[in-house]
């Protein structure tokens, strides 16, 4: 039976992951992820999982790859510059096809190309949610879990400052997800079998060499994923002539500034992807077969832009009405972050043909 | 003869460390080389099956053989 | 194979490749001390019984070769990363055996904050450094237990403590540390030497099923490639030049 609980939103997120079963958790102190750290320091032994306080966000991916790798769920936060530290090991877990959770608190900026083109070498994708609620963040943690496992591949999920210190309701459902196949591949000790080796520069099978096809497996993923794992919202869409793009607690904003324009006859709608990687591509390009224009409010100097554009394919203008945070502890999102903000912006950008 | 080793040959590479840890000096570098182009060790008569050059060996070429302990019928 | 002298039917076999090594070809150089260390861990593996409770983390270098042909469960790490999904692997499953097999560029360069901390917190899974003072899969490059007076590729005409500084005493170093239960050098450059890796390293494996901390073993293993001496001079340069800096024992436990 579930029950609603006021909670902090790093903390609602660490309890999900908890309930998805995650056993092990490794961090580095860096704010607003650092919420997180001190949730797991005192609930993992609650579970009989393990919490480390690693010596560097290196050392804290290290560990995560340790556990992950011998079948245990595990999870690692951290904001953009610690991600950063976190490249190499990132590209090589995917490469390895280890499944883990990763969440980056972002800071004032959205950190959209470190988190889908990926800051690390080679052709690898991470699964990248971004929730915009307390509620969601709770609820794709836990499934976060569950694809992970299911493609052997990581998974991040993009927060931000407000998700992480924000408290609002949330309430743990039980989900009910397929069955998943036993973790064959983990490093457990050879009991009963030959050795393996679980590896990110060759394939598992003892006395091999095809690192070709070993790494062929980690693209070959890639369609499959994108056919199965889109999640998108979407408003208003069907008679706007603007439609607003945004992810995250920004795509909250957005909504409620979407809301205001409307009741000010303005005929807005908004895509709100939930899915950063893979991007909801069709819902944008559907989006723009009937608008007149697009416009992309993401706090960074265009980054969100690049995959609109491309879903738009130049049919209607795309333009950015948001930007760089202005906040200037760099850990804030800034005064652009209002919807009073948002909706001089819509209006900026509205059609004036069809105003 | 009390013990002997056999020698992979065609898996060494020529590296001769176990020439000089053979006690009785019964490994020398052959003159032919395999099919990698390296010379190899052949054993001569003498080998007390210490095990030493299978120790020092980086390519596990040797196997060692010794007769059990026990009364020998002497000539 | 060598005919004349093939054995009798009264013989028996004494000394076979270990049990675990799933093929003895590979592709190392030519006099390399690694192959030797390598053996010397398979069997003390087979004879502890500890071949499905293994979980061997592997660093990268010339012995990253090694897993494909080991019969054990190899966790591949990252360059200088062993120890933290050591850490991570034996945290989550305490009754597995775990143990790094790194190379001196791998723990001591990259890596040396990884060591240091696993050991200070006193992790339960025993670390083994294969130290030849070189980069060696990189073609020869200096590391940071490259010696004084070493030619490399980066230290041309020899280490110096000028240009290049001091190399670092890895074990000496970790022993220092409160979470650390045992740290011992051994070498493999003569059988004597190989004897003392065989002992320390059960020493160091026996420290981790007892449960009594973090355990190190530093083996000196020969690079005649990139010492730039004949395979058959390893041992001599391993015993003149590098010994010297490196002194063989237990050093802590």
């Amino acid at each position: 039976m579930s029950r609603r609980v006021l909670m902090e939103g790093s903390c609602a997120m660490a309890e999900a992951a908890i309930q998805a079963g995650c056993r092990f958790y490794a961090g580095y102190p860096i704010t607003p992820s650092t919420e997180i750290l001190e949730y797991m320091a005192v609930r993992m032994p609650q579970v009989g999982g393990v919490c480390m306080n690693a010596e560097s966000e290196i050392e804290a991916i290290g560990m995560v790859w340790g556990a992950a790798g011998c079948g245990v769920r595990a999870m690692i936060a951290s904001t953009g510059q610690g991600i950063s530290l976190m490249q190499e090991s990132f590209a090589e877990l995917a490469n390895a096809q280890i499944p883990i959770v990763a969440v980056n608190m972002c800071r004032g900026q959205g950190d959209y190309f470190q988190a889908t083109r990926g800051g690390g070498h080679g052709d690898y994708r991470f699964v990248v949610l971004a929730p915009s609620s307390a509620q969601e963040a709770v609820d794709l943690c836990q499934q976060a879990f569950h694809l992970a496992d299911k493609w052997r591949n990581p998974v991040l999920i993009m927060g931000d400052f407000l998700l992480a210190h924000t408290s609002e309701l949330v309430e743990f459902h039980t989900t009910e997800e397929a069955p998943l196949p036993p973790k064959t591949w983990a490093t457990t000790g050879a009991r009963g079998r030959r050795g393996i080796t679980l590896s990110p520069l060759g394939p598992s099978e003892k006395l091999s060499t095809d690192l070709a096809k070993a790494l062929g497996q980690v693209t070959e993923k890639h369609p499959a994923i994108r056919a199965a794992e889109v999640r998108v919202d979407c408003g208003q869409v069907d008679d706007a002539e603007l439609v607003v793009v945004a992810f995250g607690f920004p795509g909250r904003f957005v909504k409620y500034a979407v809301k205001l324009a409307r009741e000010q006859g303005l005929r807005v709608g908004y895509v709100r992807p939930i899915s950063l990687w893979p991007f909801p591509s069709q819902a944008i390009a559907d989006a723009a077969g009937r608008a007149k224009a697009i416009a992309v409010f993401e706090l960074n100097a265009g980054q969100m832009i690049e995959d609109v554009q491309l879903a738009v394919l130049g049919r209607v203008p795309v333009q950015a009405i948001g930007g760089i945070s202005q906040d200037h502890s760099g850990f804030g999102v800034g005064p652009a972050l209002t919807v009073e903000n948002i909706l001089a912006r819509i209006r900026d950008v509205y059609p004036r043909a069809a105003a | 003869m009390r013990a002997t080793v056999t020698i992979d040959v065609e898996t060494c590479k020529g590296c001769a460390l176990c020439v000089p840890v053979c006690p009785p000096a019964v490994l020398v570098m052959s003159e032919p080389v395999n099919g990698k182009g390296y010379r190899y060790p052949i054993l001569l008569e003498g080998c007390t099956g210490c095990e030493l050059c299978a120790k020092v060996c980086p390519d596990f070429c040797f196997e060692v053989y010794r007769e059990p302990p026990g009364p020998r019928a002497h000539a | 194979m060598n005919q004349p002298l093939a054995p009798s039917p009264d013989m028996r076999k004494v000394f076979d490749k270990p049990e675990l090594l799933l093929r003895t070809e590979h592709s190392l150089c030519p006099g390399c001390g690694e192959p030797i260390a390598l053996r010397i861990m398979l069997e003390l593996i087979q004879e502890l019984g500890l071949r499905e409770r293994t979980i061997c983390v592997a660093g990268i270098g010339c012995y990253t070769a090694f897993p494909m042909i080991m019969d054990l469960d190899v966790l591949q790490a990252l360059h200088g990363r062993a120890p933290s999904v050591a850490t991570g692997a034996k945290r989550v499953r305490p009754d597995a055996f775990v143990f790094t097999m790194q190379g001196d560029g791998d723990m001591v360069s990259e890596g040396l904050q990884e060591v240091i901390h696993s050991a200070a917190r006193g992790e339960q899974f025993t670390a083994v450094v294969l130290n030849n003072g070189v980069f060696g899969e990189t073609g020869g490059h200096a590391t940071a237990t490259t010696v004084i007076g070493q030619h490399t590729k980066t230290t041309p005409g020899g280490r110096s403590r000028e240009l290049h500084g001091n190399p670092i005493q890895i074990s000496e170093l970790i022993a220092q540390l409160d979470g650390t239960a045992y740290v011992a050098r051994a070498a493999v450059h003569t059988p004597a030497a190989i004897k003392l890796t065989r002992q320390y390293l059960l020493d160091a494996f026996r420290c981790q099923l007892e449960g009594k901390g973090f355990s190190f073993v530093e083996i000196l293993t020969m690079c005649p490639t990139d010492w730039f001496v004949p395979p058959d001079q390893g041992p001599g340069w391993l015993e003149e030049k590098f010994k010297q800096i490196y002194p063989l024992g237990v050093i802590k436990g």
